[in-house]
């Protein structure tokens, strides 16, 4: 009797954490819709002007932004992440790795607007004295350097529960047939982890499209679809923080609209996170 | 749809009333409208409040145009806007300016510019001049930084900079507050941006525009071009409470408040 009582607790707060949900979707979607409709999902998708004061809620600038500086992040953040997680998981001695992986969880834990902070007071300049590079230091670079440390716990962590899930026997299996250990690494672990380690990736990039505070501090957010990396770009969820604070009627249901996409962006990418953690093998 | 918490106050102050749990005072006035001009309306209506004792002033945000529109509503004794009433707005309604708050375009302190014509100024933000070479100054690209779309001070300088049809160029920086603002011009010795009067300070360097440095002199005067009026709206002439007020608001003392927060008086012969 308490046993079931117990349950049904348990029960409706799993429920309520899906409802809250539910209701964030419903509120985004009654909120951002109209403007679709009113200017055609099209039309914003793949509009280059944003100028809500004026009535034109072209959204692709945003979009080209946040997938750059993802993209960015990722091809900084992913083989970083992955050799850590291989020296960690196969080749750091105990003390390592009681000393290094408090240190990498402890990434996660720093606030984004402390990145934000570090990245303008220290990237920013930097970027922008180096005559190779130019610009005026606020650019998708900045952003992407700053997610790409951002994102690493993420990576990190998710590779090495999925390198260490790989069994005892594929390593000795390998070393039977005189593979060395960074062969049987390279030929044996990772392939056998992969889905794991896409999954960690894709939750990564997850990360990297949803952070909002540091990449306002640094990416400049200008509207404009970038050329390069070095541009000033703005991303879909600075778009919202930027201009919440004075938007008001059409130009509020745009940010709301803005929410739609960046929600359809997070919903598709864990769903492929999800797809890749239950196909792999253990 | 945002309640602000003022309007919200006032939601849950009514009820109380309806409710005889506690009636309002008597001496109740409400303001409406700019964001621009809330924070000094609040400071006023917080001094006033300590002066005054009974009186109970509720301040809500919602933007200029609201608050005219509250002002012709009735919904609020004062609007409160931070820029002119066109001419359809204007009908019927009276427009009282309260205080004057100048625009400073600024540079890093380092950069030798001193002065720049309107002309100019917009050359820049449109994106026609990219070089500080066309205004004689090394050959290096200018740093154009700007508020984001909605911000009151964005709206106040396309308004008095850009002429019809220009809009701000897609390149410039942009960023939600004015302390981000200057920071960044702060850091940066090829950058340009503009701030309300108040947020200069000695870390960058305000441009003479069309020859006159902004001050609170020439703000009041309006010798300095790039400035907006602080305006409160009212339908018909201002009674009870809110003329009270309001005759506080442009008193020595109101005006002298103003002074603290930034904003040049009404007039320097108060």
């Amino acid at each position: 009797m308490r046993d079931k009582l117990i349950e049904r607790i348990l029960l409706l707060c799993a429920m309520s954490a899906v409802g809250t949900l539910a209701l964030i979707a419903l509120f985004i979607a009654r909120e951002g819709l109209p403007v679709f409709v009113n200017h055609g999902v099209l039309n914003m998708i793949a509009g280059a002007t944003w100028a809500p004061t004026k009535g034109q809620f072209g959204l692709l600038p945003m979009i080209a932004g946040s997938a750059m500086v993802t993209v960015g992040a990722l091809l900084m953040g992913v083989p970083l992440g992955l050799a850590c997680a291989v020296t960690l998981a196969e080749l750091a001695s105990k003390k390592w790795r009681r000393l290094l992986k408090p240190m990498i969880e402890l990434l996660a834990g720093i606030p984004s607007v402390v990145y934000g902070f570090i990245g303008m007071e220290l990237l920013v300049p930097f970027i922008r004295e180096q005559a190779w590079l130019g610009g005026s230091g606020y650019s998708a670079l900045a952003a992407s350097i700053l997610l790409a440390i951002m994102v690493l716990p993420t990576i990190i962590g998710i590779s090495i529960d999925a390198i260490e899930a790989v069994p005892r026997a594929y390593r000795d299996g390998s070393y039977a047939l005189g593979a060395t250990q960074w062969q049987t690494i390279v030929g044996v672990v990772l392939p056998a982890a992969r889905t794991g380690i896409v999954a960690g990736v894709i939750l990564g990039m997850g990360r990297a499209v949803g952070e909002t505070m540091a990449v306002i501090m640094v990416a400049g957010n200008s509207v404009l679809i970038p050329g390069s990396l070095l541009d000033p770009v703005r991303t879909l969820t600075a778009n919202i923080a930027l201009e919440m604070g004075y938007a008001s009627g059409e130009h509020e249901q745009a940010l709301f609209a803005t929410g739609i996409v960046l929600f359809v962006v997070t919903l598709g990418l864990n769903a492929l996170a999800g797809r890749a953690r239950r196909t792999g093998h253990t | 749809m945002r309640i602000s918490p003022p309007a919200l106050l006032l939601v849950l102050l009514s009820a109380c009333s309806g409710s005889g749990a506690r009636p309002l005072p008597a001496t109740n006035v409400v303001l409406a409208g700019s964001t621009s001009v809330q924070p000094f309306a609040e400071r006023w209506a917080e001094v006033y409040a300590g002066a005054s004792g009974s009186s109970h002033v509720t301040v809500q945000a919602g933007g200029s145009t609201a608050g005219i529109r509250a002002a012709r509503q009735g919904t609020a004794q004062l609007g409160m806007s931070s820029r002119a009433l066109d001419a359809e707005e204007a009908a019927g309604l009276q427009a009282i300016t309260v205080a004057r708050d100048g625009i400073a375009v600024i540079v890093h302190a380092t950069n030798p510019l001193t002065a720049l014509s309107l002309a100019q100024l917009r050359a820049i933000y449109t994106g026609q001049i990219r070089s500080w070479r066309a205004l004689g100054g090394a050959d290096l690209p200018i740093t154009v930084i700007t508020r984001e779309e909605g911000s009151g001070t964005r709206d106040a300088f396309e308004h008095l900079v850009l002429t019809d049809g220009h809009s701000i160029d897609v390149r410039a920086l942009v960023t939600a507050y004015s302390g981000g603002l200057r920071k960044m011009v702060a850091e940066d010795p090829q950058a340009i941006g503009y701030v309300t009067f108040s947020q200069v300070d000695a870390r960058v360097r305000a441009l003479a525009i069309e020859g006159v440095v902004p001050s609170e002199f020439t703000i009041a005067s309006g010798q300095y071009r790039l400035q907006r009026p602080f305006l409160f709206v009212s339908r018909g002439e201002v009674t009870g409470a809110a003329r009270q007020f309001l005759d506080f608001v442009l008193s020595p003392r109101g005006q002298q408040i103003a002074r603290d927060e930034g904003l040049a008086p009404v007039s320097l012969t108060p």
